[in-house]
């Protein structure tokens, strides 16, 4: 029987993708952010295993309230997309049994993608930069990775929603903003754009799993900051709501 | 028509008797619009509001306001009280002053002494002596007829909270009934009634006539009462603030007569609809003022207050009075019982800003109108005031026309009362069952006598058996309590106007309740999958040492979750085994409001590896940080408690940040929507919804000054947030807090 690993299981997500979703965590991911808040999920052997029918009962006890709410499952991570043959198999189960199936995802993976993206009715995009040199700064990795799973995307015409971490000094400038809009203008079938503001509730986890946080001592950012930002990429933006 | 003032009204059932659900099926207007009608108040009611906040702000700075200790409470015994007459559209006060308190000696004098002292008050002496040495009170009456048994399990808290020394509560007078018929009518129907029981002189039928006395004497004096504010009641209410005042009036006989532990209103804002439409239908009325009248209304019952001792209040949590007031829900034949004053109850939470009181509680059926569901969502989000009880398993049993007494305690409108019985500790009796029936922190022999379980580590068919025959023990011993005190509390603190607000031949429900119920099923489940050896020290139990991981409470795992299931079912089986008083049908609760954290204090450590004196979780609530799974894994397992074994309720609190609960407004108004649809569907019966965030709570806690109105919810109840004690509070704090990060 397939098995994933797997960090944790929040049934009740209302943040990511539409409706009350249950958002599984998933181990594993290639890219090292300076803001990840789960560097817990860094490790592909850590967390717990389960298998798809395992996964697939819990996901079904809340059925009731997708279907109050117009919700579903959201696999999130670490990235999703190391566990391919896993998000295969187990979204291939949740359309057979009407389940509304959301991949968030950097876009880092390892191939498959146009198996997955068969069962997938949506895709949580996360653009880390739009700078190449500034995209290895921040994570580690060049664009590339990110380019081919967007073709993969575009490909298989699955729904998008954009989504962008807003870190203060990094990615908070007003042009930058600009030519996020103007890169999401240039892919189709966005449905919204989500910009998260950067914020330390995973400072913690580092300290207790002995990493240094690369971005330590930088504040949150400010309620304000963030409400004009998406004002300006509103404005940016062709007929894609923000959110 | 009988009476000039029911002209406009469609004649039914309700003309020829008194029933008033017929009246409002009748003539009521089902409203499936949405919020925009609503007015904002009126310019005497800020006035009004003013000066009531001014004196709230001084309340909380002094404790209380003041004390009439001069005065043994009685529907007479004060002369009428105002504000701000000129600006006051609803009049009534308990004293002649607001905010002035009522010594109640009835329950007991003790009680009520006690809490006069405890704010600086001495009761008049002679009061006292009246009370101590000819006129006996509830309080002696129990205590004269308690066995030795009972003062053991009352002492040990094995039973605990019992209303034996103070009102029992938990009655809803049909304050409608006043509105409606006129205290005339309702005089001529007791004295009918009474007429009509004649026969053999049983102890029965001689305590009923003494009773229906009782109550048409009642009647007169809230009569007269209404007179010294200059209204005639002996006549049906001729328009809606007549109406309104006249609810409140029977309300306000009931609080100056009674202090009981919960005073709750019933279900009156559909009631008033009718006269509220009939009167704009009319042009006699126009929105403000309808608006202002519930208003006005509201903010008196935010006024009312009970006299009690501070411990009660670390109990019960806050300064609580409990006036329920039940809002929606369906009625059988399909058509919704919201209407427009549905939504004008809820909008006082926006006109006078958020309180407790009085506790909004919404009927909830998935079949409500969407616009009512997101209106009170939006209300639940910006206000944090409201409780939701689950109107599809209600109203199967308690048809359409039931309220809510206290929390969760529903029971038919002037047709069935309840006594209130408060609580069992399921987790102190698990204890017993290991210790030999010696209570674990007395060291006495409280239980029967047991031989200790043998072997290093417990095991789990073997402690289910003794924790079976000591569960049969406890409900005998409870039941048998609850029987004294309900017969005592008729006899010296008899109800006289709530009951003359009900049928003669009432229905009566006892209510049995369960503390510690997460605590039991996480501590069986952990004997059960875990190894859990005792550390006993004089062969008692002091601590457990759990080796490896078990199920726990909260994750919707039935493994665990049929433990709890399981419990519940049992015990109410083994509490209807011994005859109750008066014939009450038992019922069951799994509701503790913040008593969770007193219930954990007096209850040693337990075998799911939580410390003695650590806080219970609330009602039916899993253990604090043990649901690991999100939210709805925690609610999934509560849904599974069956309220058809749990007929008082099933309580849940659920908390959560806003920012957790979607991104903008309306996102978090769907999804609390859909939440609750989800819960409730599954049968789930109640739930607090608390949208709050850490800051806002930490801050009112360095701060109590700056959040007069702060209002969380918590187990069933919505209390002040500053008038928890540091400890409810540091609970409150630590209590699960579904926030995904």
């Amino acid at each position: 029987m397939l098995k994933a690993r797997v960090h944790s299981i929040e049934t009740m997500g209302l943040v990511d993708g539409p409706g009350i979703r249950v958002v599984v965590f998933m181990q594993g991911c290639k890219l090292r952010c300076a803001y990840c808040h789960n560097p817990d999920t860094w490790d592909l052997n850590g967390g717990f295993e389960i298998t798809v029918d395992e996964l697939l009962s819990k996901v079904k006890r809340y059925s009731i309230y997708f279907k109050h709410s117009g919700g579903g499952v959201t696999l999130s991570g670490g990235d999703p997309l190391l566990q391919p043959e896993f998000v295969i198999e187990f979204f291939k189960r949740c359309k057979e049994e009407g389940i509304h199936t959301t991949l968030d995802t950097s876009g880092y993976g390892i191939g498959m993608y146009d198996e997955i993206l068969k069962y997938t009715d949506l895709v949580l995009l996360d653009v880390k930069h739009l700078d190449d040199i500034e995209h290895k700064k921040l994570t580690g990795y060049d664009r590339h990775g990110f380019f081919e799973f967007l073709d993969a995307i575009k490909r298989n015409n699955t729904k998008l929603w954009i989504r962008h971490v807003v870190v203060p000094g990094i990615t908070d400038g007003e042009e930058h903003i600009r030519t996020l809009a103007n890169f999401i203008n240039t892919i189709p079938n966005v449905e919204k754009v989500e910009l998260l503001p950067y914020h330390v509730h995973g400072v913690n986890k580092y300290k207790e799993m002995g990493i240094k946080y690369r971005l330590e001592g930088l504040e949150p950012l400010s309620k304000e900051r963030l409400e004009e930002l998406k004002n300006i990429i509103s404005s940016e933006l062709k007929d894609v709501p923000v959110k | 028509m009988k009476f000039n003032e029911w002209n406009g009204f469609v004649e039914g059932l309700w003309t020829e008797e008194i029933d008033v659900r017929d009246f409002i099926q009748k003539n009521y207007t089902p409203y499936e619009g949405d919020a925009s009608f609503l007015a904002p108040t009126s310019e005497k009611t800020n006035k009004l509001w003013e000066e009531a906040k001014k004196l709230i702000i001084e309340e909380i700075k002094k404790g209380v306001i003041d004390v009439d200790t001069e005065t043994v409470s009685e529907i007479n015994a004060y002369k009428p009280g105002y504000m701000d007459k000129e600006n006051e559209v609803i009049v009534g006060f308990q004293t002649d002053a607001p905010l002035k308190r009522i010594v109640n000696p009835w329950g007991g004098i003790r009680m009520a002494t006690q809490a006069a002292e405890a704010y600086g008050y001495k009761v008049n002496q002679e009061i006292v002596d009246i009370f101590t040495k000819y006129r006996k009170t509830h309080n002696q009456g129990v205590f004269d007829a308690y066995t030795d048994e009972m003062k053991l399990a009352r002492k040990s808290g094995v039973i605990t909270g019992l209303p034996d020394a103070y009102g029992r509560g938990r009655i809803i007078g049909d304050y409608r009934r006043l509105a409606l018929y006129g205290a005339d009518y309702l005089i001529e129907r007791k004295q009918q009634d009474k007429k009509n029981l004649g026969g053999a002189m049983t102890e029965e039928t001689i305590r009923l006539r003494e009773e229906l006395t009782e109550q048409i004497r009642a009647l007169e004096e809230l009569k007269k009462m209404a007179a010294s504010y200059g209204y005639d009641v002996s006549k049906p209410a001729k328009d809606a603030k007549e109406a309104v005042q006249w609810v409140y009036f029977a309300y306000l006989a009931a609080i100056k007569q009674q202090n009981g532990a919960a005073m709750s209103l019933g279900r009156v804002s559909s009631f008033l609809d009718i006269y509220i439409e009939r009167d704009l239908r009319n042009g006699v009325i126009t929105e403000v003022e309808a608006q202002e009248l519930i208003d006005q209304f509201v903010m008196k019952l935010r006024l009312a207050r009970h006299l009690r001792t501070p411990d009660y209040n670390d109990l019960f949590a806050g300064d609580p009075t409990w006036i329920t007031e039940a809002i929606g829900g369906m009625g059988v034949d399909g058509r919704t019982l919201v209407t427009k004053n549905s939504f004008r109850f809820l909008h006082t939470l926006v006109n006078l800003g958020p309180a407790p009181e009085p506790n909004m509680t919404v009927l909830w059926s998935t079949k409500l109108p969407e616009n009512f569901k997101k209106f009170c969502a939006e209300m639940s989000i910006k206000t944090d005031s409201i409780q939701y009880e689950n109107d599809d398993v209600m109203r199967p049993i308690f048809g359409d026309d039931y309220a809510i007494a206290c929390c969760v305690s529903a029971m038919k409108v002037g047709k069935q009362m309840q006594f209130f019985g408060a609580r069992a500790n399921l987790a102190k009796a698990l204890l017993y069952s290991i210790n030999g029936g010696v209570d674990e922190k007395l060291g006495m022999q409280i239980g029967p006598k047991m031989d200790i379980p043998e072997g290093e580590y417990l095991d789990y068919e073997d402690v289910m058996k003794r924790f079976d025959a000591m569960m049969e023990w406890l409900a005998g011993v409870y039941v048998n309590t609850m029987n004294i005190i309900h017969y005592m509390h008729d006899k010296y603190a008899y109800e006289s106007l709530q009951l003359a607000l009900h049928d003669t031949q009432v229905e009566r429900l006892m209510a049995f309740g369960i503390a510690g119920l997460s605590v039991a099923a996480d501590s069986l489940s952990a004997i059960k999958y875990a190894k859990v050896k005792p550390v006993r020290v004089d062969g008692i139990a002091v601590d457990f040492e759990v080796e490896g991981d078990y199920p726990k409470y909260g994750n919707d795992d039935d493994r665990v979750d049929q433990i709890a299931v399981e419990l519940a079912e049992k015990f109410i089986e083994k509490l209807k085994k011994h005859a109750t008083y008066r014939n009450a049908i038992h019922t069951l609760s799994v509701l503790t409001i913040t008593s969770n954290v007193v219930y954990g204090k007096k209850t040693g450590s337990t075998p799911d590896g939580r410390k003695k004196g650590e806080p219970f979780a609330p009602g039916a609530n899993p253990m604090h940080g043990r649901d690991i799974q999100g939210a709805l894994a925690s609610l999934n397992s509560v849904a599974k408690i069956p309220y058809t074994s749990c007929m008082d309720g099933v309580s849940n609190t659920f908390s959560i940040l806003p920012d957790a609960l979607g991104k903008n407004l309306d996102e978090r108004i769907n999804n609390l929507v859909a939440i609750m649809d989800g819960y409730f569907a599954q049968n789930a019966h109640h739930l607090n919804v608390n949208v709050l965030n850490r800051e806002t709570l930490m801050d009112a806690m360095e701060h109590p000054e700056k959040y007069p109105t702060l209002t969380i919810r918590v187990s069933g109840y919505a209390v002040n947030f500053t008038r928890l004690t540091k400890e409810q509070q540091l609970d409150v704090i630590k209590r699960t807090f579904h926030e995904r990060v």
